[in-house]
């Protein structure tokens, strides 16, 4: 038996720069970081699932109380984020064409356009969970005194707008109904906060991927022979993007 | 083949902790993770010994008849809580679910498809430093409040009940969940893209088709229980009100989030174990498998139909009558790749060359302990039977007999058959073999009393019992004390192989035609010095024993004389020579 030599190349190939050792061509490196990120994107849909399924079954459980709750999100801002996502996913898979034809000046233009959108994003999504905050549109127990139908409703400083928006709502309503919604509220805006938070997470996540990228761009590292970083890291970002498709007329659009 | 020492292998290429823990080698993590399985199996045997010893005979209800009374402000009835708890979530999500993917899988598997690594090598390393992650995690619970739910941590007890320490825990299973996760697609991956030429499918050896099964399953089932875990814990520290009815919530929504993973994952551990035994069960009958293309679509088929039965564990918990029906009769359609499998494994070894070696004595424990964990599945799948058996001994005894019985005994004999591969030593038959026996023996007195106990309504989780089930309790607990005699002989016989006077392993010991046996035991770092020639897995008729070597040698195919035949050379392509 001959003995060990660790160095030995049993292919005998010239490894390409971008190569791993245990791959014998470039494709096939690629075609399985490729498959990677697909059963990856796949266990993403299925985390986020859990919550379709929560949503589905406590909107059925309480038809009424998530139509009346949807009332309460802002279809303009929704609206708005649903926009400037598919914007950037525009930008993340023209990323994608000009990393693989090596035009690094429209690479770093289209990811810094991805960036921004993103950030733009958690921007309006910032605006909008203050906005539910300060009204006391929250989870479970956690409500604002004015879901104690027994508390004296003040409302105060600057925020008194976002709690009259409230107060407009319910008005035309029966005392008892408007109070039966408000105590209830916490079971729609719990799944709110779940599923728009769980996917502001990823958004974060994607933000850094993005930075990540447009470092190594702005290192020249992609090319036409070495893509695959942006290529992976636009499906992922389309991923992000079309979970928002899902959750804009589920949450916003009930009513 | 005297300077044994001298040889440049995987173990000895670097040296220092660094080397093992930054690793990239999927043999070097493979042996971590066993190490580290075997580890967490030993804490999770202390409890379950703890568990045992109090159910030895029934108790006053003052205090328990093996616990002491009031200790750290717990009472002996709230520790024994804690302690079934810790033993389940230990064993499942630490040592069973990561045994033998993570741990042989690591190992073998790419030296089974002839590939230099894994197709990820650093997310396979981030696997494991997970693995660690969530142990720490489990550890912190145990150390802090403790656990006390249930490995099921069944809403709203967990949410809003339990005083112990159920986020750390979960957080805990939810990064361990990643880890398996991770593993999965790493395997799939690999299976999919660094076959070699000439490895088409049905060429594979089929420890690989339940590794891909088994991977199928981690990425499509881990990830929901990893959100259902992640709203228990945001339940729990927020009160978000998703499951807890007192907020609106809904508790079985959990108990369907958490089946429609936990189900499958028995199949995460039970159809590695299978892969591993139709290896053992092939290769010391040293017959080609019969029954190959049926064995590889079985455990295919296992995985689908893994998805679409978990509300046979709900049966009594609030579903409605029809859907409890439906899942009731789709239950049974895992019965049948379940014995197509055990079927082939006998039928594979009719008229065969039988060797008793320890791993085939593992395997032929499987084919016992997985039959009566199988065919008692049936009792617990009908619903009717069912709503008499469960939450009763029926149900211990029965998914101990295919997690233990199935799972850890083939995990233990994947071990006994890999060892001279990865430590290129042979252990002791005798002591193998004597571990096996008792570990067998004392496992069949521990659990099929229980089948009794419950059948005559012993109610499972509890801290005392009626005096009419003392006599089954007394038996149960001498026989898991035989039991860990022979685990304990088990594991001596593998760590004395290292120590002392080692007989050094030949390249292939058992005769087997699978890649992995192919290169020198222990591999040198990148498997192959020469790139190996794929054949069919299960041909033993290209090998032959030789007394010199001590193993196993290939068969000259012009002149069938196997000293010119050497190992990794004779077989190679003439095209990698120079």
């Amino acid at each position: 038996m001959s003995s060990a030599h660790p160095t030995a190349d049993a292919h005998g190939h010239d490894h390409p720069k971008h190569l791993a050792h245990h791959y014998d061509t470039l494709e096939q490196q690629f075609e399985g970081n490729k498959l990677g990120m697909w059963a990856f994107l796949l266990t993403e849909i299925l985390f986020f699932s859990g919550l379709f399924v929560a949503y589905s079954v406590l909107r059925s459980n309480y038809p009424e109380v998530f139509e009346f709750g949807s009332k309460f999100l802002n279809t303009t801002l929704g609206a708005t984020n649903t926009i400037v996502l598919l914007v950037s996913s525009f930008t993340a898979a023209s990323a994608v064409r000009n990393a693989q034809l090596g035009e690094t000046s429209k690479l770093k233009m289209n990811l810094f356009i991805t960036l921004l959108c993103a950030s733009a994003f958690m921007g309006i999504k910032y605006v909008e969970y203050s906005h539910k905050y300060h009204a006391g549109l929250l989870w479970g127990g956690n409500a604002h005194s004015l879901f104690n139908p027994e508390a004296p409703y003040v409302p105060h400083g600057d925020h008194a707008t976002d709690s009259l928006v409230v107060q407009e709502r319910i008005a035309g309503m029966e005392v008892d109904e408007s109070r039966m919604f408000m105590r209830n509220m916490g079971r729609f805006f719990g799944v709110y906060f779940c599923l728009t938070g769980l996917h502001g997470i990823h958004v974060l996540i994607g933000m850094v991927v993005i930075t990540w990228l447009l470092r190594r761009a702005s290192r020249g590292e992609f090319g036409p022979d070495n893509f695959t970083a942006v290529d992976l890291g636009a499906l992922y970002w389309h991923l992000v993007d079309l979970i928002w498709i899902f959750l804009f007329p589920l949450l916003y659009l009930i009513a | 083949m005297n300077s044994v020492e001298k040889e440049i292998h995987y173990l000895n290429h670097e040296k220092g902790f660094k080397s093992w823990f930054w690793t990239l080698d999927h043999k070097r993590l493979g042996l971590m993770y066993m190490w580290a399985v075997i580890a967490a199996f030993v804490l999770g045997g202390v409890f379950a010994m703890l568990v045992r010893m109090e159910l030895m005979q029934p108790n006053s209800l003052e205090g328990g008849q093996f616990l002491s009374d009031q200790v750290g402000g717990l009472s002996a009835a709230d520790r024994y809580n804690h302690f079934f708890t810790l033993h389940g979530a230990i064993m499942v999500f630490l040592v069973i679910i990561p045994g033998i993917p993570a741990a042989l899988g690591n190992f073998a598997l790419p030296m089974m498809l002839g590939a230099k690594d894994v197709a990820f090598p650093k997310l396979n390393r981030f696997s494991f430093h997970l693995w660690l992650t969530g142990a720490l995690f489990f550890v912190g619970a145990l150390l802090w409040k403790g656990l006390d739910t249930g490995w099921t941590f069944y809403a709203p007890y967990s949410t809003s009940h339990s005083d112990t320490s159920v986020i750390m825990a979960t957080s805990g299973a939810f990064i361990l969940g990643f880890s398996s996760i991770f593993t999965g697609l790493n395997f799939l991956v690999t299976i999919h893209k660094l076959r070699p030429e000439g490895m088409t499918w049905f060429r594979m050896p089929l420890f690989l088709w339940a590794i891909y099964a088994t991977a199928v399953i981690q990425i499509l089932a881990t990830p929901v229980i990893g959100i259902a875990l992640l709203m228990l814990s945001v339940e729990r520290w927020l009160g978000i009100g998703l499951f807890d009815p007192a907020l609106g919530g809904d508790p079985v929504l959990f108990e369907h989030l958490f089946w429609f993973y936990s189900h499958p994952a028995v199949y995460v551990m039970v159809l590695p174990a299978m892969g591993v035994v139709s290896e053992l069960i092939a290769n010391f009958s040293r017959k080609p498998i019969f029954g190959y293309r049926s064995i590889a679509m079985s455990s295919v088929a296992i995985a689908i139909f893994s998805f679409i039965v978990w509300g046979h564990h709900m049966y009594v918990a609030g579903q409605s009558e029809v859907v409890s029906v439906i899942f009731s009769a789709l239950t049974f359609s895992v019965a049948v790749p379940s014995a197509i499998k055990v079927f082939n494994w006998v039928a594979t070894l009719y008229k065969g060359s039988i060797r008793l070696n320890t791993p085939m004595w593992y395997a032929l424990a499987v084919i016992w302990l997985f039959s009566i964990g199988g065919l008692t599945g049936l009792f617990l799948g009908t619903l009717g039977t069912d709503i008499h058996l469960h939450d009763t001994y029926f149900v211990v005894a029965h998914f101990h007999f295919v997690m233990v019985g199935s799972a850890i005994f083939a995990f233990i004999g994947g071990i006994y058959y890999w060892w001279p591969k990865m430590y290129g030593v042979m252990y002791n038959e005798t002591y193998g073999r004597l571990g096996c026996f008792l570990s067998w023996f004392g496992f069949n007195l521990t659990f099929l009393p229980q089948f009794v106990a419950g059948t005559r309504g012993m109610p499972r989780r509890y801290f005392d019992y009626d005096p009419q089930f003392a006599s089954y309790n007394m038996w149960s607990t001498i026989g898991a004390m035989v039991l860990m005699v022979g685990l304990v002989i088990g594991l001596f016989a593998l760590v004395h192989s290292l120590i002392g006077q080692r007989r050094k392993a030949p390249a292939n010991p058992w005769g087997a035609s699978t890649l992995d046996w192919q290169c020198t035991s222990p591999p040198p770092p990148h498997n192959f010095d020469h790139a190996p020639s794929v054949d069919d897995p299960y041909d033993h008729d290209i090998l032959r024993w030789d007394e010199q070597e001590q193993g196993f040698m290939p068969i000259d195919p012009v002149d069938g004389d196997p000293n010119l035949a050497k190992m990794g050379s004779a077989r190679t392509a003439p095209a990698t020579h120079s």
